[in-house]
């Protein structure tokens, strides 16, 4: 397994296997330089930039207190102090997540953000926050209090005017834990994950004043012709 | 011990502008009001360590 070694950057080599050319084009795209950088512009100094990482922060929160109280349980977590602390920071590292999102969409939509080939980034960005809503909704619909009730049976409406409430049944309370706690925070954690891969590999946006020398890094002046819009 | 002065576990209260369709919950409407703080406040605060060095 020589060949797969002899190359120090990862890139200079010619693959004879799949997986020999995907780390080829992984190196390509996203280099050890560009996945973990050592310096950032100058104009990432600013608080405006904070948001989005606060946000995968929150989010970070709210997943591992969720497996808490998903593997506590719900006699645990309602009646037992432990699990009512877990159950609250569920609850309220979500409020943040959204508060802490809707910050960072306000930032970067005034930033135009998706220029210079930033697209897709904002693209993730946007489904991250669709799936962040589905996700927010069923853990809405499946905590057993007339709330719960009230938007579940709201939501079912607009369900079936839409054409998939016969598959998709928010007064399923089974149904609905089961989306919440499996397949849509997975979907959102890939999403996400996308979403700061590209941020890696196109850089943070600059801001719309930005002069060349502050759109430039210290040791990344190779990424001086994504800068520019 | 109750920390809180604002009893979370009854319905909202809600406002609406006249007879308009503008109708928000006070709790929604004190979140928004907490973004936009939020954003203000990260524009025109500056951030520790300057812009010398990130």
């Amino acid at each position: 397994m020589s060949h797969g070694t002899e190359a120090p950057a990862g890139a200079d080599f010619e693959p004879t296997t799949w997986t020999g050319s995907a780390r080829r084009k992984w190196m390509r795209t996203l280099p050890p330089e560009k996945m973990l950088p050592e310096h950032q512009p100058s104009y990432v100094a600013s608080w405006i930039y904070v948001f989005g990482m606060l946000t995968i922060v929150a989010m970070i929160v709210a997943i591992v207190s969720g497996v808490v109280i998903t593997l506590g349980g719900v006699q645990w977590f309602h009646e037992s102090s432990t699990g009512k602390f877990f159950n609250s920071t569920h609850y309220w590292s979500v409020q943040l997540f959204f508060l802490f999102m809707v910050v960072h969409l306000w930032g970067k939509y005034w930033m135009a953000a998706w220029r210079g080939k930033r697209a897709l980034t904002w693209a993730t960005g946007v489904l991250a926050f669709l799936t962040a809503v589905g996700v927010g909704f069923t853990g809405y619909v499946i905590t057993t209090n007339f709330n719960a009730q009230w938007i579940a049976f709201e939501a079912k409406d607009v369900m079936n005017a839409v054409g998939v409430g016969a598959v998709f049944n928010v007064t399923n309370l089974g149904q609905m834990v089961t989306f919440h706690v499996a397949p849509l925070p997975l979907v959102l954690v890939v999403i996400v994950a996308a979403h700061v891969l590209l941020v890696r590999k196109h850089g943070v946006v600059p801001p719309i004043d930005a002069i060349d020398h502050d759109a430039v890094a210290p040791a990344a002046e190779t990424e001086t012709s994504e800068v520019a819009s | 011990m109750n920390l809180l002065a604002i009893s979370l576990d009854q319905p909202a209260t809600y406002w609406q502008l006249g007879d308009s369709w503008i109708l928000v919950s006070v709790p929604n409407f004190i979140m928004i009001v907490i973004m936009l703080a939020l954003f203000v406040l990260a524009l025109v605060l500056p951030f520790p360590g300057g812009k010398d060095e990130v």
